[in-house]
């Protein structure tokens, strides 16, 4: 048998390893596996860290999962975050209400971040458990997707259009500081970065401004991430900037819901491994038989050949979404998800 | 006003306002200003709504598009703004989320269209309940983001039901585009895709009220 680390390698050099490997992507369920409150569970690293290391034992999924919640990153520039006990932690108010506000933005190191160094402190700690049998997935949140937590969408959007140099100026801010946390994470530990960026996505930034922005900033900041990193659109469509992704020299891409896994194979080949797509938010109210349909089917479109990770399509499974799901959808990856997958005609 | 049409579409997803104001200009020469609106804006919008849910457009195309649209209607049409009249039976608020942005695209489509609406802003359950009871609301949108917040919905209409009204309510956002049961298990009466779907559902309720 293979180990997660092994599993997960052969299927990104796009080879079959033993199974499709999975990725069951919970940061929230920590909290649930040892009885604490959700804004409990991420106060400490060690809480981060032993609820992994249970829901990885629980799941027996491909990775462990860094991630805490998005507004972490808000939080390294000074916002603040709101918790609550049934959902994931939210951004509060911008922290960037003016234009100066821009003019004057230094990028925080993450080593001054209480938030991020607990996730630093917990990848370590998930490191030394682990060693290289599992990967560690570390995340970021793209330069490009940042200001929606930093700005507010609307000003953002605005900000886009019709202040160019400032925009320019918080880009080189917010490059700098994902460099660092990409790296910081690596250099803790993490095998991975998810370079979490759903404004890429042609449903919310038109393909054309995209290249002249966002996609630019991918180019530039992936580049010097020492580490091989997932682009994410978290579960916004992509087939649209396929190619404009593959060039950005992310190894994987986290794959819409609202898109077929088929299409992206034939899109882009060996050229990605593919992570997606099951639709979290319908998984609350699956029952193992959906559980097994869905997973078959994603496999039978995206399995074959290696370059495939099954997963969830936004990269964070609600916590409304039972137990019992995620065990049926482990168990469908046993059942068919066993390579040669002789059973996809 | 067809062939317009195309033209605008066009200039507005091109957020080219200059030429957003030529066409509806050019249109107002052939017809009524409230017409124009009718026959050019509203189905222009609808059909970026729908290019949206088919990924053709972008969300930043349908905001600035829609504030562009926004602006233009109350500044040609100053008799079709809000505010004026009587009361507006209808209201729209987030529930429970800090994410504006879907409500705020919402509520410049339906004012484009000349409807008329109470903007609660964000508010949790309690205070939306008591706010619509108070107005004597007959038709409530309410947008999220989050799936925790969408859940909410149950619990308004509960309330809301425990206390005798007759409300309709539309939802819309995020979690009921991944799931398209969802709306039904909330107790909704109708979900949106699009802010240009919450115009035609708070007309068709409109209509079938009157
Ligand atoms: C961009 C994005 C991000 C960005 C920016 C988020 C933001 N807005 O602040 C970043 C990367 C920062 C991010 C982070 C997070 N995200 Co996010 N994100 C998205 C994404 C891709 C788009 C969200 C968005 O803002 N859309 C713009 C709005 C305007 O679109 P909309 O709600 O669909 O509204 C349109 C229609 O639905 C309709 N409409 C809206 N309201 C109404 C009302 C009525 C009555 C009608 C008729 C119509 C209507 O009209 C609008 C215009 O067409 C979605 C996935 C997706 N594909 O939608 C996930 C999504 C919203 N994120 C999600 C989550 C969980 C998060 C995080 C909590 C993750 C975490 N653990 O940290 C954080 C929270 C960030 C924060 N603010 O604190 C989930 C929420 C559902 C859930 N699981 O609970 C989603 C749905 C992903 C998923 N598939 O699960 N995210």
């Amino acid at each position: 048998m293979m180990t997660p680390m092994q599993r997960v390698l052969t299927a990104m050099g796009h080879e079959e390893p033993d199974r499709v490997p999975v990725f069951i992507l919970t940061t929230l369920h920590g909290a649930k596996e040892l009885g604490l409150s959700i804004r409990d569970y991420f106060s400490r690293a060690e809480h981060i860290a032993e609820g992994q290391l249970r829901l990885q034992q629980k799941y027996r999924s491909d990775c462990l999962y860094a991630f805490c919640y998005a507004a972490l990153e808000l939080e390294a520039f000074g916002g603040e975050t709101i918790f609550i006990d049934d959902g994931p932690p939210n951004a509060a108010a911008p922290v960037l209400r003016r234009g100066e506000d821009i003019d004057r933005l230094e990028p925080p190191r993450p080593g001054d971040c209480a938030g991020l160094n607990r996730t630093l402190e917990a990848i370590r700690r998930l490191k030394d458990r682990v060693g290289d049998a599992v990967p560690i997935v570390g995340s970021v949140i793209a330069p490009f997707s940042l200001p929606v937590m930093q700005l507010g969408f609307e000003q953002y959007i605005e900000l886009l259009y019709g202040d160019p140099e400032r925009f320019t100026r918080l880009m080189a801010v917010n490059q700098r500081f994902c460099v660092d946390w990409a790296n910081a994470q690596l250099a803790a530990g993490a095998t991975a970065i998810g370079y979490d960026d759903p404004l890429a996505s042609p449903t919310y930034i038109p393909r054309e401004l995209y290249l002249k922005t966002g996609h630019r900033v991918a180019m530039a900041t992936l580049a010097q991430i020492k580490g091989p990193t997932a682009m994410h659109l978290a579960s916004g469509r992509g087939l649209a900037i396929a190619d404009d992704i593959v060039i950005t020299g992310a190894s994987a891409l986290g794959v819409s819901t609202l898109e077929d896994l088929a299409d992206w194979k034939s899109a882009v080949g060996p050229r990605l491994t593919l992570i997606g797509n099951l639709n979290g938010i319908e998984m609350r109210r699956w029952t193992g038989a959906d559980a097994e349909r869905e997973v078959k089917q994603a496999i039978a479109k995206a399995g074959r050949g290696g370059g495939f990770i099954l997963a969830d399509n936004h990269g964070e499974i609600p916590w409304q979404v039972p137990d019992e799901v995620l065990l049926a959808i482990r168990a469908a990856v046993d059942r068919w998800g066993r390579y040669p997958l002789e059973w996809i005609e | 006003m067809h062939e317009l049409s195309s033209e605008f579409r066009d200039a507005l997803a091109a957020l080219d306002r200059l030429r957003v104001e030529t066409i509806f200009q050019k249109a107002t020469l052939l017809k009524p200003a409230i017409q124009v609106v009718e026959e050019l804006i509203v189905p222009v919008m609808a059909q970026l709504g729908d290019e949206w849910c088919s990924g053709q457009v972008a969300l930043s195309q349908i905001y600035m598009g829609s504030r562009i649209c926004e602006e233009l209607v109350e500044r040609t049409l100053p008799s079709l703004a809000p505010g004026r009249k009587t009361r507006p039976r209808q209201a729209i608020a987030v529930l429970s989320d800090y994410h504006m942005l879907g409500k705020r695209i919402v509520l410049s489509t339906l004012r484009t269209s000349g409807l008329d609406v109470l903007d609660y802003g964000r508010m949790e359950v309690d205070e939306l309940v008591e706010r619509v009871r108070a107005d004597d609301v007959k038709i409530l949108l309410i947008s999220t983001l989050m799936l925790p917040a969408a859940l909410k919905v149950k619990t308004v209409r509960k309330k809301l039901d425990a206390a005798g009204s007759r409300i309709r309510i539309a939802v819309g956002g995020a979690p009921f585009l991944f799931d398209r049961q969802l709306w039904q298990e909330v107790g909704a009466d109708a979900m949106g895709r699009n802010a240009s779907e919450a115009v035609a559902i708070v007309r068709r309720w409109r209509e079938e009220e009157s």
